[in-house]
């Protein structure tokens, strides 16, 4: 037995470079039950991170009753992250929607279907009847559907509404990875495999703490540590957390600045001579540009605006520029920061500058945030078009158009798709009149959300959300739509190493609860939306029609799904697309030719775009993209009167806004309640000890919270962003802190740059804050009683199963 | 030679061009890209203009009187909504095509008079000129549809 709560890592089982990576298969039932006394088992993978961890769900008498990982997944070889462990409780808690509510004289009562659904299609109709009346729709979606829920709100909004004002939340976790990508290879599409863990012979992780936001991933990388000749590692992040301490090298950049640490050490590896030359003549376009431009940060001058020694700066140069097999990962500390898609677009010149892409152990991980974002992206539920189509290319809205049999004029693509930070903009000024939600919670999610909660809850903004629990954003509403989730609806989706999971319906929703592609599709047949004959526009009854419809959309395109089916992932478990392809960009060819590419460019400070012509005029036929850019502060600074700067972030506990982690019981009493942690330095000068009750505001509103004494850098303040108000009133979501400014190019906010300052409201009781000891909030002071999970959280952990 | 009055033309069109950015930026803050993007290029502008100055008194000095009609107005003030973000991005624009086209007519200059110094800081500079047009330009793409077509 192993308390995950408390390892949330379990085990070693330690191997080699080019070994396979052993079999330990995690499973947690529910009280006593034994694995023999579990009815049936149906196959799945996490939604509860963006990792793609494989699963068997357990149910008994109707009911799940825990879950198992998959020995023979390629992903996990059967281990399971703690959230995934106890994360399935929320399935069952007594307090899941179960009717559709409607806004009736202020409040939220219950409705039949009909009822709501008809209410939703009263208001489309009204507000589609004028010129520009596609204009009114905004659609505001997830990271957390399926892929056939993505797929089927895709076609409805760009087909069936004609509008272009549909994103989903993986703007806030994924759209840099995607920008960065489609910048530098041409398209979307993740170079790499989870299996170069197993190969590498370095790691670095740019502002990614795997350990707490994939588990399983950081177990791969642990076991190779433990191994024989494990990979150097290194890790840029403020704070220190599980990474940062298992590192070879911590490089904890002041916030803000990463775009000027990796211009310095790309200086240093090109001066150095650790260049591939070969690979970079043969296989990139802009190398002369890139060496002028980072000319200009030597390690002292990247000292000084990041923060960190200038010596700590040439060895980062000399662990990446000497590794022979380099495995790089990056997520929100980058994506999430300041220049978020140039410093993304740098790491990637880090790799093609070496040769370090393509090869089993040489890859790059640009990672999601969320379990199905990858799908928001390829089949365009966000700021992009199905199949990883260039909006800006006639022919492939003209392939568009043909597979759905509409006039090209229909599809929006005068422009990029809206993104979401300007899709609640238009709300804010009123000509998006009608605002669909689903599976997300920007209430407690986006940035100033004192902003938010005014604009959803203007009377002239009709809001439709779609969700599995009552939420912050569910009370703003006119409509609630009561959801099914995992585990009670049949679909896929797909990972951050291209591999298509399926995830079974093992049990049925409860009470009136629909998938939310029955209520897409319902909403579609309640529209009457036709194609150019005069024919129902969508005529899908199930998933596995979306998903074949699917394939055909995504032929040809760098995300094909073709020799995917529902037979073969229920015979094999996860498979990536395209069939049978580990890596992209072996042979070092990218997917930049104009006719094909996702994009014709754009100006990395300003998103200026470019034309068909002047990417033409760059001849990339196949090479990679260098792109170069100098360093520019954040949109907020400190002050004298901010004088800190924020930076949100994640606990290994908790998930997004909790409305699933919070109800997993296990989960949640190992971060029950928000906290602000503090650099003991500068929690000495406030007079702040651990545990006081502290204030920290910002130019956009306040919050009150614990102060947790731990060993961030000086200056910055972590808040994590998981605490919303459904189960407390205080005023405590890290968002009211942030601030309302983006990426020019990826559009992502920014949640690591925010100015505050901190205050002691009151001595605390002596007791600590209710942060975890586990992770990058472990306290400073180590007579803090140890986070743990308790007899409850027992699970079993079994090594070398097959 | 006449080199002094474009290059005052041109410095004059840079200082009015960081000074229509700065308020452009203040009157349309609820527009955070907008407003952020415009602080950064009103610093550029202001870069431009200080590499211009040594050069515009270099050739003061050789210079006739300065002829009539040599500057025009091109930014009256900011306005307010969706449809006054459209023209005041439009104003921007325009403010911007000339200094384009200046940096073209001074850097021809530069070469008729073989000045490298001068040529060096043309290249340097029109680029950057060309980028807060295209960026002018993608902004004004993509918010006509819903400020002259969608909203009421």
């Amino acid at each position: 037995m192993v308390d995950r709560i408390a390892d949330p890592w379990g085990a070693r089982t330690p191997y080699g470079q080019g070994e396979t990576w052993p079999v330990r298969v995690d499973t947690f039932l529910d009280g006593d039950l034994t694995e023999q006394q579990v009815d049936a088992w149906y196959q799945s993978a996490s939604i509860l991170h963006s990792n793609g961890d494989a699963m068997d769900i357990a149910v008994k008498d109707g009911r799940i009753v825990g879950v198992r990982g998959r020995a023979t997944d390629r992903i996990n070889h059967g281990r399971l992250d703690p959230k995934d462990l106890y994360g399935w409780q929320a399935n069952n808690s007594g307090d899941r929607l179960t009717r559709p509510l409607v806004r009736e004289g202020g409040r939220l009562v219950e409705a039949g279907w009909d009822d709501a659904m008809d209410r939703i299609v009263d208001r489309s109709r009204e507000l589609l009847a004028g010129p520009g009346g596609w204009g009114h729709f905004g659609f505001y979606t997830s990271g957390q559907l399926f892929l056939e829920e993505y797929y089927a709100l895709a076609v409805i909004g760009k087909a069936g509404i004609g509008t272009p004002h549909m994103d989903g939340n993986t703007r806030l976790c994924t759209a840099t990875a995607a920008a960065a990508m489609k910048a530098s290879f041409g398209t979307d599409g993740q170079p790499g495999s989870y299996t170069d863990v197993d190969h590498c012979d370095a790691i670095a992780l740019w502002g990614h703490n795997v350990a707490e936001t994939q588990t399983v991933l950081w177990m791969r990388m642990l076991d190779r540590r433990r191994g024989p000749n494990p990979p150097a590692m290194l890790a840029v992040d403020p704070r220190v957390t599980p990474v940062t301490r298992e590192a070879d090298l911590h490089l904890p950049v002041r916030g803000g600045t990463n775009l000027a640490l990796l211009n310095g050490l790309l200086r240093e590896i090109i001066r150095r001579g650790w260049c591939d030359d070969e690979y970079v003549a043969r296989h990139t376009v802009g190398f002369d540009e890139l060496c002028r431009v980072v000319d200009g940060y030597p390690p002292d001058r990247v000292a000084d605006i990041c923060g960190v020694p200038a010596a700590d700066v040439e060895r980062a140069a000399e662990l990446l520029g000497t590794s022979r097999l380099l495995l790089s990962t990056v997520l929100q500390g980058f994506y999430q920061s300041n220049q978020a898609t140039a410093a993304a677009c740098a790491v990637n010149n880090l790799h093609l500058v070496r040769g370090m892409l393509g090869r089993p152990g040489a890859g790059i991980y640009q990672m999601n945030g969320q379990p199905t974002a990858q799908n928001t992206r390829e089949t365009g539920a966000d700021g992009d078009l199905p199949g990883l189509r260039n909006w800006d290319n006639e022919q492939h809205i003209g392939q568009l158009a043909e597979l759905w049999n509409v006039e090209p004029d229909t599809i929006p693509h005068w422009a990029p798709p809206t993104h979401a930070m300007q899709i609640f903009r238009y709300a804010e000024q009123g000509s998006i009149k009608l605002l669909w939600i689903s599976a997300t919670n920007p209430a407690v999610s986006l940035p100033e959300l004192a902003r938010i909660r005014r604009i959803l809850a203007r009377p002239e903004l009709f809001v439709v959300v779609q969700d599995v629990f009552r939420t912050e954003t569910t009370e703003l509403a006119d409509v609630v739509l009561p959801a099914a989730t995992w585990g009670e609806k049949l679909g896929t989706f797909t990972s951050v190493d291209r591999t298509v999971h399926l995830s079974e319906k093992a049990v049925e929703p409860p009470g009136e609860a629909r998938a939310d592609l029955d209520i897409f599709l319902d909403y579609a047949r309640r529209m009457d939306f036709r194609d150019r004959d005069g024919k129902p526009l969508i005529d899908w009854t199930g998933p596995e029609q979306v998903f074949e419809a699917w394939k055909r959309c995504s032929a040809g395109r760098p995300c094909d799904y073709a020799g995917i089916s529902y037979d073969r992932l229920r015979e094999r478990g996860g498979i990536q697309w395209p069939y049978g392809t580990e890596r992209l960009y072996s042979d070092g060819a990218f997917n930049t030719d104009p006719d094909y590419c996702e994009t014709f460019g754009q100006d990395l400070a300003t998103g200026a775009e470019f034309s068909e012509a002047e990417y033409r005029a760059k001849e990339p036929a196949g090479r990679a993209f260098l792109h170069a850019a100098d360093y520019q502060p954040s949109p907020e600074v400190t002050s004298d009167e901010y004088p800190l700067l924020l930076t949100t972030g994640r606990t290994v506990y908790q998930f997004h806004t909790r409305t699933k982690t919070g109800r997993a019981p296990q989960l949640n009493a190992a971060a029950p309640d928000v906290w602000v942690e503090l650099n003991a330095e500068d929690a000495a000068r406030l007079g702040i000890a651990e545990g006081d009750h502290v204030g920290v505001a910002s130019p956009r509103g306040g919050i009150q919270a614990r102060a947790r004494i731990g060993r961030i850098r000086p200056g910055a303040v972590f808040v994590p962003f998981h605490y919303g108000y459904f189960d407390v009133r205080e005023a405590r979501a890290a968002n009211e802190l942030t601030i309302t400014a983006w990426d020019p190019v990826s559009k992502q906010p920014i949640f690591k740059a925010a100015a505050v300052r901190v205050a002691k409201l009151a001595a605390g009781d002596g007791s600590p804050a209710p942060a975890p000891t586990v992770g990058g909030s472990a306290p400073v002071d180590g007579t803090v009683r140890a986070t743990a999970g308790g007899p409850t959280a027992e699970a079993t952990s079994r090594v070398g199963e097959d | 030679m006449h080199l002094a009055h474009y290059l005052g033309l041109l410095h004059r069109a840079q200082v009015n061009l960081a000074g229509a950015f700065r308020e452009v930026a203040e009157a349309h803050g609820a527009e955070p890209d907008v407003a952020h993007l415009c602080r950064q290029q009103a610093r550029i502008c202001d870069r431009h203009a200080e590499r211009l100055e040594p050069f515009a008194r270099r050739y003061a000095e050789e210079a006739p009187d300065e002829p009539d009609r040599l500057h025009s107005e091109l930014f009256t003030g900011t306005r307010s909504g969706g449809l006054g973000l459209l023209r005041d991005l439009q104003d921007l624009y325009l403010m911007a095509a000339e200094c384009d086209i200046c940096w073209t007519i001074v850097g021809q200059a530069a070469r008729g008079v073989r000045d490298q110094d001068l040529l060096r800081v043309v290249q340097a500079c029109e680029g950057e000129t060309a980028i807060q047009m295209k960026w002018l330009r993608t902004r004004m793409k993509a918010a006509a549809p819903q400020a002259l077509v969608v909203a009421g």
